[in-house]
């Protein structure tokens, strides 16, 4: 083998930084898109909104049984084709990789919080909603102000741990050629023949980054967890 | 519907449904040969986490902190581009002139496997430490050995509970087995996508391929329900009752 040479992570370390916060921006940008989607799809099952709601379960179902790159494709190729028909354009409307990135991830993440909301709203006893129709509330406040706050704490570590396999999907967007952490290291890594730098390089971030927040995580669940709930 | 998998290939005989039908060969390959290997090495991995002895725990959680956090796409790449540069000089290049498609579904097969091992470890472990702590005090008072109380008692308790996590990992490893095209596996994502480049039928080519995908992952809960009844313990259908697993009917029944 050749030398391991440190210095070409070094040099290559701005590049590789712009890298991870381009990462770092497509997974916070869909975990809030998709975290309000995802609530929306929950709250449309669990209400048994006629009509929407098979829709929203045959999307869910859908979402969860296809490989993430092949989403990226289908949307790679859809998205142009449906916004040349939303905007009555005569040819399809190019948005390029990355606007696709952040529209899938989005899109692709709100199925998977949706499950996780909707174990949530299992988790709630029955009678609070006969009680807070008893006070007379609304559907929205007794949403709004007593089963969400409730089921987002109780599915917090399971949707934070999500977030963490989000993150590492976001290295998926390679297939788009898109330079996030990993993009850009195998744009140094085939200039400069340095796969063995680079490579291992971003493994490590990612691990450090990982490790890191999933013990975060764990600490997060043992200090927050309501008492007499686990 | 899907008329384009009827023709035939530009500068060819055969069907463009059998680069498909091929492709689904290497997907259903490589998620079954990963899957073995990663329940094996799950299983072994997740009785070291709950052991007493502290250099297998340590060793064992250090194994899952390096595989479970590093992105799957990026151990193929460590395992596919820089193994063999790391290897001593023949062995590397012994490892480069793998014929394909055996060089590329390898470090696949390595990769995932390691990759969901990690996983299936940490709910193995979840389901060991679910159990009562007397059972394997109880054991070991009854003369049964470390391996006996995890072979006999533990393992085959906590195996049961954890089976719905353990599908939702099943159909996991169908869909990453992706990822190998991104070191050059004609699986089936791959072979939609070439397809589509060969004919721009976009719509039919990836169509073909998520509707394959959706009977796979069908089979795959269809085939780990049957498992979990099968090797139902009598006496325990309540306790599964409760238990939430997505697309369980009747968990969605039991919603106000």
């Amino acid at each position: 083998m050749n030398h391991f040479d440190f210095s070409v992570i070094i040099q290559a370390w701005p590049f590789l930084v712009k890298g991870l916060i381009f990462s770092l921006q497509l997974t916070a940008v869909s975990f809030i898109g998709g975290l309000v989607l995802g609530i929306g799809l929950a709250l449309v099952r669990h209400l048994e909104v006629p009509f929407a709601a098979p829709l929203a379960t045959a999307y869910i179902t859908l979402i969860r049984s296809v490989p993430l790159i092949m989403v990226l494709f289908w949307f790679f190729f859809l998205m142009p084709l449906i916004l040349m028909w939303l905007t009555g354009a005569s040819r399809p409307v190019q948005i390029g990789p990355v606007w696709t990135a952040f529209v899938t991830f989005t899109l692709f993440e709100a199925a998977y919080y949706a499950e996780i909301i909707r174990a949530g709203f299992r988790s709630i006893a029955k009678g609070q909603f006969a009680a807070c129709k008893a006070l007379g509330m609304t559907t929205i406040q007794t949403y709004g102000s007593i089963i969400l706050p409730q089921v987002l704490r109780v599915v917090s570590p399971i949707l934070l741990t999500q977030t963490i396999i989000l993150f590492q999907d976001t290295s998926l967007v390679y297939v788009l050629s898109v330079t996030d952490l990993l993009g850009a290291a195998s744009k140094v890594a085939q200039r400069d023949g340095r796969l063995v730098e680079m490579y291992l390089a971003v493994a490590v971030v990612y691990m450090v980054i990982c490790s890191a927040t999933s013990q975060l995580v764990a600490v997060l669940k043992r200090r927050y967890t309501v008492p007499g709930r686990h | 519907m899907f008329n384009v998998l009827f023709e035939t290939v530009q500068d060819g005989e055969e069907l463009y449904l059998t680069w498909l039908l091929a492709g689904l060969g290497w997907t259903v390959a490589l998620a079954l040969a990963g899957w073995c290997f990663a329940f094996v090495l799950g299983i072994v991995v997740g009785c070291a986490r709950t052991s007493t002895n502290r250099a297998v725990a340590i060793a064992s959680r250090l194994y899952v902190e390096v595989f479970r956090n590093i992105p799957i796409i990026v151990q193929m790449f460590l395992w596919y581009f820089v193994l063999p540069e790391v290897l001593p000089s023949e062995m590397g290049a012994w490892v480069k002139k793998i014929p394909p498609p055996w060089g590329t579904f390898l470090p696949a097969l390595l990769g995932l496997s390691l990759y969901t091992a990690a996983r299936v470890a940490e709910q193995v472990k979840a389901g060991i430490e679910a159990l009562p702590h007397g059972q394997r005090f109880a054991s070991r008072a009854l003369g049964m050995t470390e391996f006996g109380a995890y072979r006999l008692i533990l393992l085959p308790q906590a195996l049961r509970i954890i089976m719905p996590t353990l599908t939702s990992e099943v159909m996991g490893i169908f869909k990453n087995t992706s990822v190998a095209l991104t070191i050059g596996l004609l699986e089936l994502t791959a072979q939609a996508r070439q397809i589509n480049e060969f004919t721009f039928k976009t719509f039919q080519a990836f169509g073909a391929a998520t509707l394959i995908y959706l009977l796979l992952a069908l089979t795959v809960y269809g085939a780990m329900r049957w498992l979990e009844n099968h090797f139902q313990t009598p006496g325990q259908e309540m306790k599964r009752e409760k238990r939430a697993i997505p697309f369980d009917k009747k968990a969605e029944e039991a919603t106000p």
